[in-house]
């Protein structure tokens, strides 16, 4: 388990500073900057901000700033700290340059609860639909139940999330207002796109789970259980579910992942004030700062939520061992 | 009865309940803050750029400063006349450059402080310092050794040490500031009413930049800490979310102020910001409705496309063959039929653009210069000798160049379909993500590109000036030494008439040159609640929030029969019983 966590941290580190680099070549290599608009700035006055935030600095000069608090000047390597913005390894992301008056560790912080939330959520409506579907589907397959949510799921992966989340409004927001249509506040401002979010992931829950059971209700010893007497639910319950579940399990890294990164979308349309708008929206405005503190964030919970699931494994199924596993 | 669960399912139970109160928590947790309805709620599009007044330039800033700010003088929302704002009254010295004003008793700080003519004399220095990065530093360079002071150069380009005492902006007294411009220059009043010329509290700002030196800017504009002179104060922010205000009891004037919350809303999306506003989450939309819903809205009693001072035109690349020719140009402005393309594509009331000013601008109009005559644009092209007589282009193949919008896109569809049927010029459309835009339309890589341009006061020379050679802004390669010698005269012309001339004989030489081809000019789309007062409607589309207040059904009633214009009435979600100001509130009893 100790040598498990090492050398996943030790992977970690390697895919952060990749990230990190890559990132940054990226973001510099495309054209237009932080200060284009169009209106354009007088020159002297682009001198002056462009020195406020270290553009004006090389590039190998700005991509030590960036990766640590390092301003490498004829102080030395570590140079006059005051006069630079912190760096990731201080974790302090910066200000932004697009909302100059607030730093990026901010915004993360103000909006990394909210979208995380929507991901609880999303993930909860994928969960419970998903698995209610799946167990319907599995204990009465071939039946109209079974077609009924098979279809259902068809529908859930087949349509887009923006389509489902502009049906979703107009039926209960607009047509019947039982939710608000958008905005942030309240947890019924949490119901629909919560839901838009996760029914492409229901369905493939839903269809993991009937797959699962259906597989571990034909073997063998559960038909040796039926024939000892063993009562259905007993057996359903004890001895098909946590097997069933395993491939669920394994999905809900990656689903978690996707949510995450994939709110983006539900987050404008229901204007909720979450990571993904300023995800794209700090690489749009070359919001260099923003942009990098938005793409590491993600990357932590992307890795941190593939470990999560690792763990998870060796938690319901004893027969995985996490040394081996890595 | 179910048995006991295995080992492996009581684990899971655990983890599964442990997950769900998780989760929970993360929901509890992002949802901590609940925040009544504002008396009054509106959006201007997404999260502003700064509350610093010298650090913002965009419209939706221009809004939230006008909350938190006032300056020494304003424009009245219903006129655009000058009016005082913190100082009560002012004196211009018979030269016309010297400037005298004298602040009010009563202003202060929202913490209490009093307003000093120290406060405005500091600031308007903070803005021309070049380490405050203020983009509209230069508007300030009107003033005497103002330019001096931001570029260290003297005016025949030494360098030379900043010295703020040659600069034109002293506190002669306690309340009394005198400004002394270079020369007299008739739109100092509406510059100086704008948002950027608010001040900025010193000793807050000095303390915070004490303890903070490297990132004070990111502490500053913090509910409670932040101090201003405005109608309303900070007193809630989440970004990407909601600024929330509040009565500033401080102010002057706080006895006329209606309002006592204002919520601006951080909307990206304009389809979301109606849908809110239809539910009576937002008071006011202010911004570009899109224009497949603009059918929708029109003929609605709250919504009222208005002229705005704003021209869209496409940029013409003077640098390459052939639209270096004359000839070439007129042939493309003249081409098009602008009717149609307000009409089929945009649909709000905007009107065909034949000038580059707007009709709105002041008392200023624009010289007549060219029309739309497909048979003439022919013309010319034969006539230089580009177009055989079977009418057969010799022109290669044109670049029309935009920034990715569904708007843009169907604009430059039908124009590019227009010169293609009357001249045989084949176009191509590129379009490229704005910040690439930007970057291409700066460099000049483009043949033709989308433009447009917002006047920032309702004054000749907030459009012409970009058009002299070297403007930052020109971004076309063009450059008429006539042009430039115009502008320059008008700048400093103190008579009216003979200044309105020269403005004029400059635009004459610009739509006979037509470095930019004006297609049409706005429209404001504002979509407010029918029951709002006080709400200003001008070409600028200026408001002044201390005179917003909510009518009551009586004078919504009395507003509605009074009203010329038809249009179906619609529901209003603010209070029936009205909300006026203090003031008004005790005369009503």
């Amino acid at each position: 388990m100790r040598r498990f966590l090492l050398r996943r941290l030790a992977w970690f580190a390697l895919t952060v500073w990749a990230v990190i680099t890559i990132s940054f070549v990226l973001m510099r290599s495309v054209p237009g900057g932080p200060l284009s608009s169009d209106r354009t700035l007088h020159p002297s006055v682009e001198a002056a901000v462009n020195a406020r935030y270290h553009l004006d600095w090389p590039a190998w000069r700005q991509y030590l700033q960036t990766l640590g608090p390092l301003n490498l000047d004829e102080h030395g390597l570590l140079g006059d700290r005051s006069a630079v913005f912190g760096g990731i390894l201080a974790l302090d992301l910066g200000p932004s340059l697009q909302h100059r008056d607030v730093s990026v560790n901010e915004i993360v912080a103000q909006s990394l609860p909210v979208s995380a939330a929507l991901g609880v959520t999303a993930l909860g409506w994928a969960l419970l639909l998903g698995l209610a579907g799946g167990l319907v589907s599995a204990l009465r397959p071939g039946t109209a139940l079974d077609t009924t949510a098979r279809v259902l799921s068809t529908l859930g992966l087949s349509l887009p999330n923006f389509v489902i989340a502009s049906l979703l409004v107009l039926a209960l927001a607009v047509a019947l207002p039982i939710f608000p249509v958008a905005g942030w506040g309240s947890p019924a401002h949490l119901v629909l796109p919560g839901f838009a979010l996760g029914a492409p992931f229901a369905a493939y829950v839903a269809r993991l789970f009937r797959a699962g059971l259906l597989e571990t209700l034909s073997q063998d010893c559960i038909r040796t259980a039926r024939a000892k007497g063993v009562p259905w639910r007993a057996i359903v319950l004890r001895h098909a579910l946590p097997g069933a579940l395993v491939p669920v399990i394994s999905f809900l890294g990656p689903a978690a992942a996707g949510i995450l990164t994939g709110s983006l979308v539900i987050e404008r349309i229901f204007t909720i004030p979450g990571t993904g708008s300023h995800f794209v929206a700090g690489a749009l405005n070359r919001d260099y700062a923003l942009a990098m503190g938005v793409t590491l964030v993600y990357t932590v919970a992307v890795y941190a939520l593939n470990v999560l699931v690792d763990l998870a494994y060796a938690l319901i199924d004893p027969r995985v061992e996490l040394e081996k596993d890595a | 009865m179910l048995s006991m669960p295995s080992t492996s399912g009581a684990r899971l139970a655990l983890s599964t309940a442990l997950l769900g109160v998780l989760g929970a928590c993360v929901v509890a947790f992002a949802l901590r803050s609940g925040r009544p309805r504002a008396d009054f709620a509106f959006t201007g599009g997404g999260e502003i750029r700064s509350l610093d007044p010298h650090g913002v330039t965009g419209v939706p800033e221009g809004r939230v400063i006008a909350l938190l700010y006032e300056g020494l003088v304003a424009r009245n929302p219903h006129t655009l006349a000058t009016e005082p704002g913190a100082a009560e009254s002012w004196n211009v010295s018979p030269d016309g450059r010297t400037y005298t004003f004298t602040l009010r008793a009563d202003a202060r700080w929202s913490n209490g402080d009093p307003l000093l003519a120290a406060d405005f004399e500091w600031s308007f220095r903070r803005m021309l310092e070049p380490a405050t990065a203020c983009e509209y530093a230069s508007s300030l360079w009107l003033i005497e050794g103002a330019r001096e002071f931001t570029t260290g150069l003297a005016a025949d380009g030494t360098p030379r040490e900043r010295d703020w005492s040659r600069v034109g902006i002293v506190a002669v007294q306690e309340r009394t500031l005198q400004i002394r411009l270079e020369r007299p220059t008739p739109h100092f009043w509406p510059l100086l009413s704008s948002h950027v010329f608010a001040p900025v509290h010193r000793a807050s700002l000095e303390a915070l930049r004490e303890r903070h030196p490297r990132d004070w800017a990111t502490h500053w504009t913090r509910p409670g800490t932040l101090v201003t002179n405005g109608p309303f104060r900070l007193v809630e922010r989440r970004v990407g979310e909601v600024l929330r205000f509040e009565r500033n009891e401080q102010y002057w004037d706080a006895r006329n102020v209606a309002l006592r919350t204002v919520d601006v809303l951080s909307v990206e999306s304009w389809s979301s910001a109606l849908n809110l506003y239809l539910a009576g989450e937002l008071d006011w939309v202010d911004g570009a409705i899109p224009s497949s819903l603009v059918p929708e809205l029109l003929g609605r009693e709250d919504f009222d496309p208005r002229p705005y001072l704003g021209v869209y035109f496409y940029r013409v690349n003077v640098t390459r063959a052939p639209l270096e020719r004359r000839e070439v140009r007129a042939a493309l402005a003249t081409a098009l039929r602008r009717k149609e393309i307000c009409e089929l594509v945009l649909k709000a009331g905007q009107q065909p653009a034949f000038s580059f000013l707007p009709p709105q601008a002041g008392d200023y109009r624009s010289p007549k210069t060219f029309g739309e005559s497909s048979d003439y644009a022919q013309k010319l092209l034969v006539d230089a000798g580009l177009t055989d007589a079977e009418g057969k282009c010799d022109l290669r193949e044109l670049e029309l160049h935009f920034n990715t919008s569904e708007v843009h896109r169907d604009i430059a569809e039908v124009a590019a379909e227009q010169w293609r049927a009357a001249l045989g010029l084949k176009v191509r459309l590129r379009n490229q993500e704005w910040k690439s835009f930007l970057d291409a339309q700066g460099k000049l890589d483009y043949d033709l590109s989308r433009s447009s341009w917002i006047a920032d006061y309702a004054d000749p020379s907030s459009f012409l000036d970009i058009w002299t050679t070297g403007h930052e802004n020109n971004r076309t390669g063009w450059s008429n030494r006539q042009y430039d010698e115009l502008v320059a005269a008008a700048r400093s012309e103190r008579d009216a008439a003979r200044r309105r001339e020269l403005y004029a004989n400059a635009e004459r030489i610009l739509m006979h040159e037509l470095p930019c081809i004006p297609i049409y000019h706005y429209v404001s789309q504002n979509l407010v609640d029918p029951r709002v007062g006080g709400f200003g409607q001008n070409a600028l589309n200026e408001q002044s929030p201390k005179y917003w207040y909510w009518r009551s059904d009586e004078e919504l009633a009395s507003v509605r029969a009074q009203s010329m214009r038809r249009c179906e009435p619609v529901e209003s979600h603010g209070p029936s019983a009205g909300l006026y100001p203090p003031s008004r509130a005790e005369e009503r009893r």
